[in-house]
């Protein structure tokens, strides 16, 4: 490989990505779509191909998937998912069948089979808690008594995934019923023991990784989280969930420092991973498929709003609280790719997936923020001619 | 927050007669908040990394924050002082009130007193009074539980607890040394 060469297509592909990142902060939305859309620019058939680097691309975009997952899971302390979970069960379970079921329709009516079903009803189900937290804090919402239900739907789905995603690996590698089964029940197990040690034996785990020095402490943490996924991922489990479980059990202070230290890490190889899913997504595939993710645009916003308007309900929030919290969960986003990015790999899957789900969150992860903005002038328009009519 | 604030089930803390609300916020921090007589919602997040916000809900919607407040350390400080260090003295009255015997009282630091510009050690009050000094009070600013290597200028006012002799005698020795 021409060493020169993979250094100026990097140099390029990184800078060009920083471009994309201060145009969406000028904008303000994600960086997350212009990401894809740069994937997509840059892939097959795209302006301009890159080639000589897809060794290193494709490692990193898997890097990219364990750190996302791991800096989640660092976010979540075993009290907050055991406390969420005693609470918000009725909201997680109303959020997945509203949510879920759009995607696992849309299969069968294209001509999918259950695989493919079963991981599109991944790619509707899941909101994007980057995106939220980051629409909350802008809004100045973080306080709002709704803020506490939209939160907890987080957490809720976030820990479903933990089961969803050995699942969905397991489907896709076509594995028998048996060796399928082993694989959920590993995963199950490994969330109630790493839930337990954290609970009773934090300091444990985060003993393994500390260290005064930032330099030692970052190795050992982004050694300890490799090997762990590579380990979940050869159980099958998905690499993405072994990262998880290890953030869960990290307790608070190191979690703290560790989220200091790899957040960078996490933004640079984050965005590799979604440039790579959009490199392998054929643009001349989209405008195909965009009928269809507009539908699917539409009905999961209104089924997404009706998950968060349940889940403040149920806290006993008002009504333009519940609202405000069904609007605030219809971002899509990192959590729709990464449930993609597994699919990819599986020849089971039909090639208008890639092309589907990217355009999907394309439209979701900028539809979403702006809903959280506008849902408070709309309320208060529609309350008021309701009460003038 | 520590100190007088009293742990009760339910993710509650009592403070006197306000009962103050504790919600986690996981990835996020945690939430402490009351509802004021006028039925205002009033509160403070503390984010994971220690940095803190005032937050104010409003009258019409009071499920949502009118204001968000980042505060930096010292402006929490200073907010605090400023809305608790006159009600100070009185709380601690309130809190002692129910033990038979015990009370509070605040002596200045004169300009002859024997310990201004000394440490508080040097006083060696509890050794020889039995009471103890739970706050100094200096320009209108609290300083609470003092370390002993806390140094007293003239003018400050000391905030003693314990029985009516101790006090006494506590004045005693400030005046006179």
């Amino acid at each position: 490989m021409d060493t020169a060469l993979a250094l100026e297509e990097l140099g390029a592909l990184f800078f060009g990505l920083g471009v994309l990142g201060r145009l969406a902060g000028r904008i303000g939305i994600s960086p997350i779509p212009l990401y894809l859309l740069g994937g997509l620019a840059f892939g097959q058939g795209g302006l301009l191909p890159l080639e000589g680097i897809e060794g290193f691309t494709e490692l990193a975009s898997e890097v990219g998937v364990v750190l996302l997952l791991l800096l989640l899971g660092l976010e979540y302390s075993a009290s907050d998912l055991v406390g969420g979970l005693k609470r918000s069960w009725l909201a997680g379970i109303v959020d997945m069948v509203l949510n879920a079921t759009p995607g696992a329709l849309a299969a069968p009516i294209l001509g999918w089979g259950p695989v493919g079903a079963l991981a599109m009803a991944g790619v509707t189900w899941v909101s994007s808690s980057g995106i939220i937290a980051k629409v909350l804090a802008d809004l100045g919402r973080l306080g709002n008594r709704e803020t506490p239900a939209v939160l907890s739907v987080l957490v809720m789905e976030d820990l479903a995934m933990a089961l969803y995603l050995p699942i969905t690996t397991a489907v896709l590698a076509g594995l028998s019923f048996l060796s399928g089964a082993r694989t959920v029940a590993i995963a199950l197990v490994l969330l109630v023991v790493v839930l337990v040690v954290a609970l009773r034996f934090g300091g444990a785990v985060s003993a393994v990784v500390d260290s005064p020095t930032s330099e030692v402490f970052l190795l050992r943490v982004i050694g300890v989280a490799l090997l762990v996924a590579g380990v979940a991922s050869q159980l099958q489990v998905s690499a993405g969930v072994g990262a998880f479980l290890l953030g869960i059990a990290i307790s608070e202070d190191t979690a703290e420092n560790a989220t200091r230290v790899l957040s960078p890490l996490r933004d640079l190889f984050a965005a590799v991973f979604f440039v790579v899913f959009g490199l392998n997504t054929d643009p001349a595939q989209i405008p195909a498929v965009i009928p269809v993710a507009l539908v699917l645009a539409v009905v999961t916003t209104a089924t997404k709003i009706g998950a968060g308007w349940f889940a403040a309900r149920q806290s006993g929030v008002g009504s333009l609280g519940r609202w405000r919290a069904g609007a605030a969960l219809v971002a899509r986003g990192e959590f729709s790719i990464v449930i993609a990015g597994l699919a990819l790999s599986s020849a089971a899957i039909d090639p208008e997936f890639a092309p589907l789900a990217t355009t999907y969150v394309l439209l979701m992860a900028v539809l979403g923020p702006v809903l959280a903005r506008v849902v408070v002038p709309v309320h208060a328009a529609v309350s008021t001619r309701l009460r003038a009519a | 927050m520590n100190g007088p604030f009293v742990r009760s089930a339910g993710g509650r803390l009592a403070w006197a007669d306000v009962d103050v609300e504790v919600t986690r916020l996981p990835g996020i921090g945690t939430k402490q908040e009351f509802v004021t007589g006028d039925g205002r919602r009033v509160g403070v997040l503390t984010h994971r990394d220690g940095h803190r916000e005032l937050l104010l809900a409003g009258r019409d919607d009071p499920d949502a924050c009118v204001a968000t407040v980042p505060l930096s350390e010292a402006e929490c400080n200073a907010l605090g002082t400023l809305l608790g260090a006159p009600n100070l003295v009185a709380q601690l009255q309130d809190q002692q009130r129910e033990v038979e015997g015990v009370s509070t009282a605040q002596f200045p630091i004169t300009d002859g007193s024997p310990y201004a510009g000394r440490p508080l050690a040097d006083t060696a009050m509890r050794t020889r009074t039995a009471t103890s000094i739970v706050a100094v009070v200096r320009d209108h600013v609290v300083s609470p539980s003092p370390r002993p290597d806390f140094v007293f200028a003239a003018g400050d006012l000391v905030v003693i607890v314990g029985t009516g002799d101790g006090l006494k005698q506590a004045a005693e020795i400030l005046e006179n040394g």
